[in-house]
């Protein structure tokens, strides 16, 4: 019985926040069929959406991924002082809202303050440009492929690595031959959600942008903006795209996490 | 020597594991380091191996300084008492992975890959992974994936620490067989007395740091230098101010030169051996002797008997507190 009840209020709690609205864009986009979807998503500022989102994303993770390593070996294999602090400031940017983290990368970067001008003087620009939108899309995905390797290195122990290193092998042959096989699950997993974290990223990246439609306009901005401008079937199309691409990410992430469990 | 390792010190924080520690390890012995958990055995076999840097001292492996070298170039094979197995490669591949590293010929390793899976019978296992060997066969791999690289010394750490009693003893026997056949200097940890006696040619006792003794089992267990040597190798009684082996304690119907009266308590037989409690001047104290002995005297309970250490057997003065 209470089984039974608690299955129902779950599957209630689920349908209300999730199902229901993701079903509705489902039908909304499908509306009118097919045709104006496609016509939606084939303007040229819905491909340049999806193509900034790609980049930033692209970027973002292959950062998260090569920090996220380290940083989750600095943790469980050596000691240090700070540990403790870098291990808070890790999961910092769950705290913090990812509003904040923009505005913060504009206060630093920003064309008006020093830094941000001493850049610009070499010809780099962090704010309204890709390297910001980077920077913050990296920043809210830092927690996600540390948290999700640490704990499987803290698992395996590091016996087969100094059973590697007497047997020969360097630092690298050890870690591209043991350490990197035994989290190879656990890594995927992490940057799964990182990808799917990062393509729905939208406060930091509002923020950092300048939402400058044609230039960095990612998709989630593209949405939001096509939805203010009345334009809701490229809206509801974009974010039926978003909404499918992450459900593939958690997909695969689920294909990939099992076997990291039995194994 | 094979190994030396000069006044090696090392701290964990506040705690010693190693206190002056100076051992040499003969090229070709079998070696056991012997002592309690906590008594540096294994940390000494850790420096010597360079995977722990000593605060101090000197670790020579055949003739030169290794001290300051890391684990990768010192020529040791290692055997960890949880084994270590890299779980993600086959029997053979974790036996060939000191070859791979040294980027040998293929033909070369598959060859001696083979005649190691042979050595140590798990030729039928080559394809299989790690997780499909019982624990015994997964320290018979970890100890072929040690000896392929031909190393100069081989260092096991409580190899048999995490095996049942059956298969341990199985495993003690065969690498002593081990040793005679490959005959590379070996050095093991172990805290069970019985194990460094029946596998070692050469026990090194060690206690909170410290290097207690350094000899061979008989000698160690029949000339023990302190009472820490003379408890750990084996049962040791109290008789007139000594610390004795009960199985040294002569008994007599009569008295003889230098017994004392003792009164029986209680007679346990366990099977040929029988265990005989007494009193002594109000200690209680036991006895080991044979089931012919104690027919012979009709041991029983409320008996009068008279004692005395047997001639030149171990005894060490007990330290009046």
């Amino acid at each position: 019985m209470v089984r039974t009840g608690l299955r129902i209020s779950v599957l209630v709690y689920l349908t209300m926040l999730l199902v229901l609205p993701v079903g509705i864009i489902f039908v909304r986009t499908f509306e009118n069929g097919i045709g104006p979807v496609i016509d939606a998503l084939s303007t040229a500022a819905a491909m340049h959406a999806f193509q900034i989102t790609v980049v930033v994303s692209f970027y973002a993770v292959l950062a998260n991924t090569l920090f996220g390593v380290t940083a989750a070996i600095l943790l469980v294999r050596y000691r240090f002082p700070g540990k403790r602090i870098l291990n808070a400031l890790i999961d910092l940017p769950l705290a913090v809202s990812p509003v904040i983290v923009g505005l913060a990368l504009v206060l630093v970067y920003g064309r008006t303050t020093g830094t941000g001008k001493a850049l610009a003087g070499i010809g780099i620009n962090i704010i309204f440009s890709i390297p910001g939108m980077v920077m913050a899309t990296i920043f809210v995905c830092i927690p996600l492929v540390v948290r999700a390797v640490a704990p499987v290195l803290e698992e395996i122990g590091d016996d087969q690595e100094q059973a590697a290193s007497t047997l020969g092998a360097s630092t690298y042959q050890t870690f591209r031959r043991i350490t990197l096989p035994s989290i190879r699950g656990a890594l995927a997993y992490g940057i799964v959600l990182a990808l799917a974290r990062s393509l729905g990223e939208y406060g930091a990246i509002a923020v950092v942008s300048g939402r400058l439609v044609g230039r960095t306009q990612t998709v989630t901005l593209f949405v939001q903006e096509r939805y203010q401008n009345f334009d809701q079937q490229a809206a509801y199309a974009a974010a039926l795209v978003l909404v499918l691409s992450a459900v593939v990410a958690l997909l695969v992430s689920r294909t990939l996490r099992p076997k990291e469990i039995t194994r | 020597m094979s190994i030396k390792a000069l006044n090696v010190n090392k701290l964990f924080g506040d705690f010693v594991a190693l206190d002056d520690v100076t051992v040499e390890i003969p090229t070709g012995s079998l070696t056991a380091l012997l002592g309690p958990s906590g008594g540096g055995k294994s940390t000494l076999l850790r420096v010597i191996a360079g995977l722990e840097q000593p605060d101090s001292g000197t670790v020579e492996i055949e003739g030169k300084v290794a001290t300051r070298l890391p684990a990768q170039q010192r020529g040791v094979g290692f055997v960890f008492q949880h084994y270590a197995a890299f779980k993600h490669l086959s029997v053979y591949r974790n036996v060939a992975f000191g070859l791979e590293i040294r980027k040998r010929p293929k033909a070369e390793i598959k060859k001696r890959v083979t005649e190691l899976l042979e050595l140590v019978h798990l030729e039928n296992f080559a394809h299989r992974y790690p997780s499909q060997l019982s624990g015994g066969q997964r320290q018979r791999m970890a100890l072929a994936r040690a000896l392929a690289v031909e190393p100069q010394v081989l260092l096991l750490d409580e190899p048999f620490g995490a095996l049942d009693a059956q298969v341990r003893k199985e495993l003690r026997a065969w690498l002593r067989h081990l040793h005679e056949q490959v005959n590379v200097t070996t050095v093991f940890v172990t805290h069970d007395q019985e194990e460094a006696m029946e596998v070692a040619d050469s026990i090194v006792v060690m206690a909170n740091g410290k290097v207690e003794q350094i000899g061979s089992p008989d000698a160690l267990y029949d000339t023990p230098e302190n009472d820490f040597v003379m408890g750990f190798l084996g049962p040791v009684t109290k008789l007139a101010g000594e610390l004795v082996r009960p199985h040294d304690i002569e008994l007599f119907a009569a008295p003889e030169t230098d017994t004392v009266e003792a009164t029986v308590l209680r007679v346990t037989r366990l099977g040929f051996e029988v265990r005989v409690d007494l009193k002594v001047n109000g200690d209680d104290i036991w006895a080991q002797v044979t089931r012919g002995t104690a027919e012979q005297f009709g041991l029983e309970p409320g008996l009068t008997v008279y004692v005395r250490r047997a001639p030149h057997r171990a005894a060490i003065p007990v330290a009046t507190p």
